[in-house]
């Protein structure tokens, strides 16, 4: 049995996000991160690992520096990083970073006892696509937004979480399960991991790698095979600054209720 | 004849996905279906709901209320809960049989799951959690000019995109918009070369519109042939649990009040004051994450990216500073007031009235006027 992690780089957008004056993102100044619900499905990886000493593979599409990324898993007990990286595969919407992850991850291999773990969503394109798209390339079963997972034999349950309560679902291997934060707390890097995460394998695939593979097509990957297009991308502009009120006595508040009540707001 | 997501002239009519959870209508899908009448107009064709449940007929009606022509409904007990496979398989043969050219689903956590499934096995394209549609170009460009930055010059000049090496017309194309990095950028995205046009629509964002009997008679309910087997799904339910809680309505309210870390010297002080502001403003109480994260209040007062966008007439912020996040799920809200005792607090930039203070101070005082300004009414 082996966990397989997809793992995205993505820019920090918690801090200061520097926008382009044309409306794109300046991402060249800003700091990348591990995809934080990434960080959790590694976490539940490495919890299998464990418990049942299985390996874990972590896959990840991006420019040659998400190989740096991958070293810090390896830091933390990742077993092996798969760096998906190619000037052809630029520009992928999700259907097409979908494409290219799955022939990667079917290059790899999957087996009977496997079990995809992916995040249920990434903090840059937000979409929470890639996780089921992945899944639906590789006729794959999937469980997201998983809060709880347990291993029974060749079956996970997990605890699929809805907004008004969860749903208990029993899946079996291989299958894809996308991660999100109550899932678990991600462990922190050792120091004495790091040392270690250089001498484990890291493959790089290309596209001369995966050239061949049926999902590859000219007409499936990178900016010219996605079916998306950007027609445009824009800030929104800020709200015009509202009425600061002087004071935090009883006289502000009076006369806020009166501005609310003379305006039928209240 | 195979099935051909390219032969974009094949297709017509715009679809909502009918999302129903134990036999009830989720809210959203009135506000989608409301939406999906606005482009269907603009296109000149039909809205249709597509429905999949268990004995849900009887839900199906009021959909025409909401604007919808016809709805297709699929019944059968392998529908009854949720499973990715089964709804994947039968939306997706409904789909290459009837050939609709739009397809929105709402994006809850279902929708979220089932549209890009759908949309690989289509091989179509997919824009996730929008929060603004348009058909018609002169209305998308105003829309533009109110909610973005862009110059004249850009707004004036969209219209034609090449398309690998091809000129392309957008002025049939949705154009679906859509918050990405946390809400610092927008994007407008469109599905120029194969169809359905496929979209998730964030809850709480389209306006539901005034509910109509007598199309509600009107609508027409189809139910066509379909195959669906047991050994088509993959996957188990073996119970679905409703939170024990009542959960609170956030979307549906018109006053909220929301806390945020700033009541950490008294938790629940903190919170009964905000619980008390809003019985007296007749609304609810919501929360930043912080408060969340901090297990002070459940995950359904949650406010934000993460949590629920909200457009309420009034929006309190005791104690929020504003970050991204929050912003992104309230800066919508028709009046907004913070109190902050951090005057540089980024809530003041969407605040219309903002109090510099202590909210324990502030807040009890603020109770006293509005009482005060609504009895003088
Ligand atoms: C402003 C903007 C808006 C966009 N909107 C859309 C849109 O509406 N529809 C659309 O199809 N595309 C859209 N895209 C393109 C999309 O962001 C990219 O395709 C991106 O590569 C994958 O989507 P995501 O970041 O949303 O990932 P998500 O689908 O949110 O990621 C979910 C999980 O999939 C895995 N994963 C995702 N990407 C990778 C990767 N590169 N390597 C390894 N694992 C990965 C991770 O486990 C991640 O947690 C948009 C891009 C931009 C810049
Ligand atoms: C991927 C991602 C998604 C996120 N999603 C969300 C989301 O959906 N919703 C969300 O809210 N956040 C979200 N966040 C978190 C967000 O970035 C902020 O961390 C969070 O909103 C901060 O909450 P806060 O304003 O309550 O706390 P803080 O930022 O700590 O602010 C507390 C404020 O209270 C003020 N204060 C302190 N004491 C008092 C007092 N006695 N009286 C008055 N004012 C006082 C302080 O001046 C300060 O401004 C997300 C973050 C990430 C990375």
């Amino acid at each position: 049995m082996k966990v397989i992690v997809t793992v995205k780089q993505v820019p920090d957008t918690s801090g200061k996000v520097a926008v382009n004056p044309d409306g794109t993102l300046d991402r060249a100044s800003m700091q990348t991160i591990i995809n934080p619900d990434d960080m959790n499905a590694v976490e539940a990886a490495l919890a299998l690992k464990d418990e049942l000493g299985c390996k874990v593979v972590a896959f990840t599409m991006g420019p040659p520096p998400a190989e740096g990324m991958l070293r810090e898993l390896m830091a933390m007990g990742v077993d092996e990083g798969v760096l998906i990286t190619a000037r052809e595969f630029g520009g992928s919407d999700t259907y097409a970073t979908s494409q290219i992850i799955a022939a990667g991850i079917d290059t790899y291999g999957v087996d009977e006892d496997d079990v995809i773990l992916a995040g249920r969503q990434a903090i840059d394109g937000d979409t929470a696509q890639v996780g089921p798209q992945i899944a639906e390339k590789l006729h794959l079963p999937q469980v997201t937004y998983a809060g709880e997972i347990k291993k029974e034999g060749n079956t996970f349950i997990v605890k699929r979480m809805l907004e008004d309560g969860y749903m208990t679902v029993k899946v079996n291997t291989p299958c894809m399960i996308t991660c999100i934060k109550e899932l678990n707390q991600p462990r922190y890097l050792s120091v004495g991991g790091a040392f270690e995460a250089y001498s484990k394998p890291l493959v790089t695939m290309t596209y001369e790698t995966l050239k061949d593979h049926p999902l590859i097509d000219a007409t499936t990957i990178g900016l010219k095979g996605s079916p998306t297009n950007i027609l445009t991308s824009f800030t929104p502009p800020q709200k015009g600054a509202g009425m600061m009120l002087e004071g935090a006595g009883k006289e502000t508040t009076d006369k806020l209720a009166g501005i609310l009540a003379a305006k039928h707001i209240i | 004849m195979a099935f051909n997501s390219a032969d974009t002239a094949a297709f017509k009519n715009v679809w909502v996905f009918c999302e129903q959870r134990q036999g009830k209508m989720m809210p959203t899908t009135f506000e989608l279906i409301s939406e999906g009448r606005k482009l269907a107009d603009e296109l000149g064709v039909e809205l249709c709901g597509i429905l999949l449940g268990d004995n849900v007929d009887g839900i199906a009606k009021e959909l025409g209320g909401y604007g919808a022509d016809k709805v297709y409904v699929y019944n059968s007990p392998l529908l009854k809960d949720y499973t990715t496979d089964a709804y994947t398989k039968v939306i997706t043969d409904a789909v290459e049989e009837i050939k609709p050219e739009i397809l929105l689903f709402g994006a809850s956590n279902i929708g979220r799951d089932l549209a890009p499934r759908c949309a690989a096995r289509l091989h179509t394209g997919l824009c996730a959690d929008c929060t603004h549609l348009d058909i018609d170009m002169p209305i998308y460009k105003n829309f533009l000019r109110e909610a973005s930055t862009l110059a004249e010059e850009r707004i004036e000049k969209l219209g034609t995109v090449k398309i690998n090496g091809q000129d392309h017309d957008v002025s049939r194309d949705i154009k679906m918009t859509r918050p990405a990095f946390g809400g610092h950028l927008m994007a407008s995205i469109f599905c120029p070369r194969f169809r359905p046009a496929m979209a998730t629509v964030r809850p709480g964002v389209m306006k539901k519109r005034e509910f109509c009997a007598d199309c509600a008679e009107k609508v027409e309910i189809l139910h066509p042939a379909f195959e669906l087997s047991a050994s088509d799904i993959k996957t188990e339910v073996v119970e679905t649990v409703k939170a024990a809680k009542k959960l609170v309505d956030l979307i549906g309210a018109d006053f909220i009040v929301s806390v945020g870390r700033g009541i950490s010297k008294d938790v629940e002080g903190g919170i009964k004051l905000a619980e008390e502001l809003a019985e007296v403003l007749g609304g609810v109480v919501g929360s930043s994450r912080a408060c969340v994260d901090a297990g002070w209040i459940t995950a359904d007062h949650q406010v934000g990216q993460t949590g629920k966008t909200v457009h309420p007439k009034v929006y309190v912020a005791l104690g929020i500073s504003g970050a991204i996040q929050h912003k992104a799920g309230m800066q919508d809200s028709e009046c907004i007031i913070a109190v902050n005792k951090n005057e540089n607090a980024p809530i003041f930039e969407v605040a219309d009235y903002g109090i510099v203070g202590d909210l324990f101070k502030v807040v009890p005082e603020l109770i006293e006027s509005i009482k005060a300004a609504k009895a003088a009414q």
